[in-house]
């Protein structure tokens, strides 16, 4: 997503800021503060958290050595599987010439001056800018206390600190071959002042940076020791589980809890004002608490809702609606032609991770403690204080590693529930939702209803482009101050209103449409782009076939000046062997171009579709320029990934609405992805010594488009309504009769999985 | 009581019968590495051995482990295959945000040890019932192939 303050638009280089701009942006000047003593710290109490957990030498936030040789690297970002540890503590190690088998890595806690994230203007991890933020700050800090740990020893020696080299940890005066490891210098360099700006290594001396290192958390992953959200234990803990109004804004009018009490295990029923929660001595018997609770709801003044109703809506706040302007260029109205115009329908998403929300939480009465997996560490600790009416100090939040989000975790609102409820009992208890309770009351992505239209020269390309897309704002509860002061979202219109093709008249516009209040928005994986991407690269897929020219071509011939677009639109044609040998009667291939969070992708994605409509994904070949690489084994794995996730979303995923609730409860109704449906991809990086490009979420980005693209190639069916309805592309009215007459009723094979042919139906 | 038995250790729970054993594994013996995800035998997150054969622990009454040798992820690197997998998991750098993955690690394990060389069709069927919402498909389907011919077709990590 974009910045939310909009700094990346700055005149002032982001990567390397001045003093002054630190001081005025307030984010990372504290980074090269310590803790040695109080007439030293910068915009921190003496009676702060910080001090309280490390030892000798901090000498800046990231990174602390021991006297006992440990090396702890904390880490402002969460982990959630995009390897974001691994490329953080990658930038510290290389700039401190320590090995990665050196460090352990810690969850930073909740502070804003200390770690906020400057592209979103907050403590948060997201919007695939992890690496864009803290590439040059991190190493910058990894710089500052290498340069104090060798002015140490260089003071010790009594010689010039240029004369040192350090090596995993150790460093040596080259010419009289003393050593001192950075354990026995630790508590010297802490009086030391640190450097307005340490030097950087030249990229040619990288040891670690560029290379496919072993990532810090997989270990873990694999023994099945390293512990989630969902896996804290504390003492004294009992466990919860909720249901919240099913239908948006409702509330608990009643609740007979008789049943539910006389479970053993069932400890007590808990309520709040929407949701009613039962604690156990462990899970089960919370949830059979919970399934034994009879519940009166008032549902609210969404009772009626439903998504043929918010489609209804949608379509005519876009006929109706007053538009803001988000980009015009020349004059598209007034140029005269053949027009050719679509409507396109997005469904509301859920991010269904594989773990599902959780929180655990001790309030007593002068403190809150939390432990959860965040994206948001500080907005957590902001609602706990708020809920409990404790004051900042007294709030602490233990990030976790998490199972998955997509974009989940950047809401603190089940945080704020969880708190509700532990406040009203003395011992910590761990609130996890069922997996229904994870999809029925999740932060949906909203559903969009966009018309496009584009006027067409004498050879096909398009001279003007109109581009309505209408549908909720994710930024305007997210981060209003990110809001454009004619009220544009910002995020809303990326990838739509900036295209990698040269249109000479062209208006990017959105019609604000908002969910009806108690329905919550959020972010998911690939935002604004996965919208507005598939969308684009259907429409310009459209105009190639009304030209009767090739996808591939007919883009070629749009492009504009940037050389990376053309980069990755030749390596990717060129790998999948684009346009060479002929594919067979019902085989399609489809490709999709896009510029999303600072990289360049393009993806080519081949299918075959039976007769009966039942899609098979046979190969995708995506070729990504993301500047430089700090570890291309993440690179590919996120490519991979990302494609997956929004394969499965195109294929399956909808929520819909009924009485204001969702209809959908558990991967059999919300069906996703499984390997018997994964295709081969190949994934080419395009080597690059520009600056670091988002990489988490540009899989996503590219993959709902290649994929229809792909099936119009195959079938001639264009699919403009997500998720594939299979039924549009039935051969013709005999194939289904042919399988329906071969399938006697001895042979019931689950309808679900056909594991041998990898067919989705 | 009820008496198990889990990687080789003796357990004594004081449960009703039909608990599923997925949640005393979590929250009675505190072995966290097996992992709740859908509570309908619909994700794999929960598998676990019952004398070496893979099943969905969320929905198997404990009463119905009594008597057998269960197996989970914490147990699963003592073994010749499970560690063979564990190995080439981390080789290849299977493992994203990892909570599918003790699922899909003893999956692979028990699909190993029936059919040493699995073929395509073999790895499908026997995976699929094990969810990734993280995608790492492409990867679990080398680490298994790697695990099981001691090959590496694809770069290994450096670690």
């Amino acid at each position: 997503m974009t910045s939310p303050i909009d700094h990346a638009r700055d005149d002032v280089d982001l990567q390397s800021p001045s003093r002054r701009e630190l001081l005025k942006r307030g984010s990372l000047v504290v980074a090269f503060m310590w803790l040695g003593g109080a007439s030293r710290v910068w915009g921190m109490k003496s009676g702060d958290r910080m001090d309280e957990s490390h030892p000798l030498f901090a000498p800046n936030a990231f990174v602390r050595v021991g006297s006992d040789g440990s090396v702890q690297l904390v880490m402002p970002s969460v982990e959630m599987g995009q390897g974001v540890y691994t490329a953080q503590a990658t930038l510290l190690a290389e700039e401190m010439d320590l090995g990665m088998d050196q460090i352990t890595v810690e969850h930073a806690p909740p502070n804003r001056k200390l770690y906020a994230n400057p592209l979103l203007g907050e403590q948060a991890t997201g919007g695939s800018t992890t690496v864009r933020f803290c590439w040059t700050s991190l190493r910058d800090a990894g710089a500052a206390a290498r340069y104090m740990l060798v002015s140490a020893a260089a003071q010790r020696w009594k010689v010039d600190p240029a004369q040192c080299t350090v090596a995993r940890g150790v460093v040596t005066h080259s010419a009289t071959g003393r050593t001192l490891r950075y354990a026995e210098l630790a508590d010297a360099a802490a009086k030391m002042t640190p450097p307005q700006k340490a030097p950087l290594k030249d990229p040619k001396d990288f040891q670690l940076i560029g290379k496919p290192l072993r990532r810090v958390d997989t270990p873990g992953k694999v023994d099945g020791l390293l512990l989630f959200g969902m896996d804290v234990r504390v003492p004294g803990m009992k466990i919860a589980t909720v249901r919240a109004c099913p239908s948006f804004g409702g509330r608990v009018a009643s609740v007979d809890d008789a049943r539910a009490l006389r479970i053993p295990g069932v400890v007590k029923v808990l309520k709040i004002d929407n949701a009613v929660a039962v604690v156990g001595e462990h899970f089960w018997a919370a949830k059979q608490g919970l399934d034994a609770l009879d519940i009166q709801w008032d549902r609210g003044v969404n009772a009626n809702f439903t998504t043929e109703q918010m489609f209804a809506d949608l379509a005519n706040a876009s006929e109706h609606g007053t538009p803001i302007v988000a980009k015009e260029t020349g004059h598209p109205d007034d140029v005269k032609g053949k027009t050719i115009a679509a409507t396109y329908q997005l469904p509301l998403l859920a991010h269904a991770p594989m773990e599902p929300i959780n929180t655990l939480v001790h309030v007593q009465p002068d403190s809150c403690e939390i432990w959860v997996g965040s994206q948001v560490m500080a907005r957590c600790a902001d609602i706990a204080a708020k809920v409990t009416g404790l004051p900042p100090e007294k709030i602490t939040v233990n990030n976790q590693y998490i199972g998955g989000a997509f974009g989940r975790r950047l809401f603190e609102e089940s945080v704020g529930q969880a708190v509700a409820f532990a406040k009203q009992v003395d011992y910590p208890i761990k609130v996890i939702w069922t997996r229904e309770e994870d999809i029925a009351q999740d932060c949906y992505r909203p559903a969009y209803y966009d018309r496009i239209s584009a006027t067409v020269d004498e050879k096909g390309k398009p001279v003007a482009w109109i581009d309505r897309t209408t549908g909720a704002s994710v930024m305007a509860s997210f981060a209003p101050a990110a809001m454009g002061k004619n009220g544009l979202d910002p995020d809303l219109v990326e990838c739509a209103a900036e295209l990698p093709y040269n249109i000479p008249n062209l208006r990017s516009e959105w019609v604000r449409h908002d969910f009806p209040e108690g329905m919550k928005v959020g972010w998911w994986r690939g935002v604004g782009p996965t919208h507005n991407v598939f969308v684009v690269e259907s429409f310009v897929d459209e105009l190639a076939h009304a030209a009767g020219q090739d996808p591939v071509s007919y883009r070629r011939d749009m492009l504009g000046n940037d050389p990376r677009v053309r980069g990755v639109l030749d390596l990717a044609t060129q790998k999948a062997g684009w346009g060479q040998g002929a594919l067979r009667a019902r085989q399609g291939r489809g490709i999709a171009l896009a510029a999303p969070f600072g990289s360049y992708l393009c993806v080519i994605v081949d299918v075959e579709v039976s007769p009966q409509g039942e899609v098979t994904l046979t190969r995708a070949v995506a070729a990504v320029d993301c500047g430089t690489v700090v570890n291309p084994n993440t690179v590919e794995a996120q490519i991979q990934g990302g494609l997956v996730f929004g394969w499965s979303a195109a294929l399956y995923s909808g929520i819909t609405l009924k009485q204001g609730a969702v209809e959908q409860r558990n991967f059999n109704d919300y069906r996703v992805m499984r390997i018997n449906q994964t295709p081969p991809i190949d994934v080419h990086i395009v080597p690059s010594k520009e600056q670091p490009g988002g990489i988490g979420e540009t899989g996503t980005v590219m993959a709902m488009p290649a994929l229809t693209n792909a099936i119009f190639a195959a079938t001639g069916v264009r699919l403009r309504t997500l998720p594939i309805d299979t039924s549009e592309l039935v051969q013709d009215k005999d194939a289904l009769k042919a399988v329906l007459s071969a399938v006697s009723s001895e042979d019931n094979q689950p309808a679900d999985i056909a594991p041998h042919t990898g067919r989705v139906s | 009581m009820l008496s198990l038995t889990v990687n080789d250790h003796p357990y004594s729970v004081d449960v009703p019968d039909d608990t599923p054993l997925l949640w005393v594994l979590r929250d009675i013996i505190g072995l966290t590495g097996t992992k709740f995800g859908c509570g309908m035998a619909q994700c794999g997150a929960c598998t676990v051995h019952l004398d070496g054969a893979s099943v969905r622990s969320c929905v198997l009454p404990v009463a119905g482990a009594v008597g057998k040798k269960i197996t989970t992820i914490e147990g699963i690197g003592a073994t010749e295959i499970g560690k063979r997998v564990q190995q080439a998991w981390l080789g290849i750098e299977v493992a994203q945000c990892g909570y599918c993955q003790p699922g899909q690690i003893m999956s692979a394990t028990a699909l190993l040890a029936q059919k040493p060389m699995p073929t395509d069709a073999d790895i499908d069927t026997a995976m699929a019932s094990n969810l990734c919402r993280c995608g790492t498909y492409v990867r679990i389907r080398a680490a298994i192939k790697q695990a099981a011919t001691g090959q590496a077709s694809l770069p290994q990590t450096i670690a």
